[in-house]
């Protein structure tokens, strides 16, 4: 595949290129104190481009082609991965992937959102957007779990959940409502990590639990920033302004009190370094469910509840 | 130009939103009927003769469904903190603070207490002038409360929706109401108390996708459009006209997601008798 370059990234590549020039032709010149000079510069313009990541930027990081997804993280994080299909009602669906894994000795429910990686694989992924099914999948597994009593990882990256025809007949809505409730009382401990992107209730619907992280350069709000502008500017052109707006970003989350610690990602995001990436989510997650582990199953439940009935902000 | 380029010919003309105009006479969209007002309202707002339900709010509701001057509301004055100070086109402390005055509502849904035939319940009313009926942290947290309310009372709860879905302007935060009041609810019902959902036109978006799909019992008033995805969105997804009749109560009925669509000359009834049941 070729590789995908975002518009803020193309002055680092076009260094880059240059240094690969002169690297090439360096055997027959003198230019060693030259390469230093432009490797130094590679890295301070990396430092200050992906430090300095707006809001908008974060989401085309979050959506970039190259990242990883739920599988990936799967196969790089765990062992003797077990995949379970189907919600023994419908069907299986593809957009949403589970099933036992072990992560260290932490033998554990692994549920999340897959994307594709070319167009045939989207089409069977759906792109990520799940149908009913998907939702009544991932709590099947998760009752599972309970009734095992072993922990739930959750992986968001969707850009929705599906607006077609035949799930709102199967009852998209009530499936997700369905989570929501379900998941509030589950006596099992449940980390739930934004790997991606976190599209409104189509996240949401795997998206209760006792943890909630977002890797680094990932977003999660009501409403993806396209659609919000094209709702409130009446336009497609104003997805910069709404992303800003919107305050969707992993800092913007955790300063709102609705997520509790961010993930570091390889610098340029986690598609550099893929296996960096998954170990630095590794480590994380393990610390999670250690802390979570030693919590009494009713005890959880109810700092669960607590946990969201705090979000929000009002005036009396 | 893109490959792909959908027939403008597949799509037929949105239909008309529709509100109460002002005036002492009123045109039934559906029949083209001309009520007043008075006959309107003694008809609980639905048309003489095609029996079309108007779009009416919590103060209509309230003399739709409780006992009269029995609804004590709490948390009246509870307003939005605008926690992004988010702004569009317009700022949206702004469109709060203009809904407040257009509505003489504070937000979009009245909480409190009242009795049906005597029969006292937790009672909540969205009201969809008030910013489209949107959820935002205020509309979450009264229902949160009102639903401790049911349980500390030991009370049943009604609620009645009518809202396009989580409120944009509070990004997030409104995304985590959702999650808020379905947590509540698995509460409630741990405890046993019953929760009957009333479905009105429109609810759509993440009140359908949280607690308007978790009654105990689910009630639509008929032809109310009801769904996730809004019918437009949908249409730009598959790309032609959507089916005759598709995301009505009645078609959720259909499809296992309602247990009843009641008129709402009969609701007020079909709730006592239904909480004497669950009761």
């Amino acid at each position: 595949m070729a590789k995908t370059i975002l518009d803020f990234e193309k002055p680092i590549y076009e260094l880059e290129e240059k240094l690969a020039e002169m690297k090439k032709v360096s055997d027959n010149l003198d230019i060693a104190g030259e390469i230093k000079i432009i490797e130094d510069k590679v890295e301070t313009l990396k430092e200050s481009i992906y430090k300095g990541l707006t809001r908008w930027q974060r989401v085309q990081l979050a959506r970039h082609p190259e990242r990883p997804y739920t599988l990936d993280y799967i196969y790089m994080m765990t062992q003797n991965f077990l995949e379970l299909h189907g919600d023994r009602t419908f069907g299986d669906d593809k957009a949403i992937v589970g099933g036992f894994a072990k992560i260290d000795d932490h033998k554990v429910m692994i549920i999340g959102h897959q994307k594709g990686r070319d167009t045939k694989s989207n089409l069977f992924r759906n792109f990520g957007m799940p149908n009913p099914e998907g939702y009544r999948k991932a709590l099947r597994l998760m009752k599972l779990a309970e009734k095992f009593h072993r922990p739930i990882i959750t992986m968001i990256d969707t850009p929705g959940a599906y607006p077609g025809l035949e799930a709102e007949e199967r009852g998209q809505a009530e499936a997700i409502a369905r989570n929501l409730l379900e998941m509030s009382r589950l006596k099992v401990p449940i980390v739930v990590v934004i790997v991606g992107e976190g599209a409104s209730g189509g996240a949401l619907g795997i998206g209760i639990g006792d943890r909630i992280l977002m890797l680094e350069n990932t977003w999660y709000s009501v409403i993806s920033p396209e659609s919000c502008s094209s709702i409130l500017w009446r336009s497609w052109e104003y997805k910069e302004q709404a992303a800003e707006a919107l305050r969707l970003t992993a800092p913007d989350l955790l300063e709102q009190k609705v997520i509790d610690r961010i993930v570091p990602e390889p610098l340029g995001g986690a598609h550099k370094d893929q296996e960096l990436a998954a170990s630095i989510l590794k480590k994380v997650l393990i610390e999670e469910l250690q802390q979570l582990e030693k919590i009494k199953p009713e005890k959880l439940v109810d700092m669960r509840l607590e946990k969201f009935g705090k979000m929000g902000a009002w005036i009396e | 130009m893109s490959w792909f380029k959908r027939s403008k010919k597949n799509f037929s003309d949105d239909t008309q939103k529709m509100d109460l105009p002002d005036g002492m006479w009123m045109k039934c969209p559906e029949c083209d009927e001309i009520i007043h007002k008075k006959q309107l309202e003694s008809n609980l707002w639905t048309c003489v003769k095609c029996s079309y339900h108007f779009r009416i709010g919590s103060e209509e509701y309230i003399k739709v469904i409780l006992d009269e001057g029995s609804f004590k509301e709490i948390n009246k004055k509870m307003r939005s903190a605008d926690p992004l100070e988010f702004s569009d086109t317009k700022k949206y402390s702004l469109r709060v603070n203009d809904a407040i005055k257009k509505t003489e509502l504070y937000d979009a849904i009245r909480t409190g207490t009242g009795t049906i035939n005597g029969k006292e319940i937790s009672f909540g009313c969205m009201d969809f002038k008030f910013i489209g009926g949107s959820m935002g942290s205020v509309v979450g947290e009264k229902i949160a409360r009102l639903i401790d309310k049911s349980i500390k009372s030991k009370i049943p709860l009604v609620l009645i929706s009518s809202s396009g879905g989580a409120r944009m302007m509070e990004g997030v935060l409104s995304l985590m109401q959702m999650a808020k009041t379905s947590a509540r609810l698995a509460k409630l019902a741990d405890l046993g108390i019953p929760y009957i959902s009333i479905l009105t036109d429109p609810t759509t978006g993440g009140i359908t996708a949280s607690y308007a799909m978790l009654g105990d019992v689910n009630i639509a008033e008929p032809k109310a459009l009801i769904g996730f995805a809004g019918p437009r969105v949908i249409k730009q997804t598959i790309g032609k006209d959507l089916p005759k009749g598709f995301q009505t109560a009645e078609f959720l009925q259909e499809h296992g997601f309602i247990d009843r669509v009641v008129s709402r000359k009969e609701l007020k009834n079909t709730l006592f008798t239904l909480l004497e049941f669950l009761n």
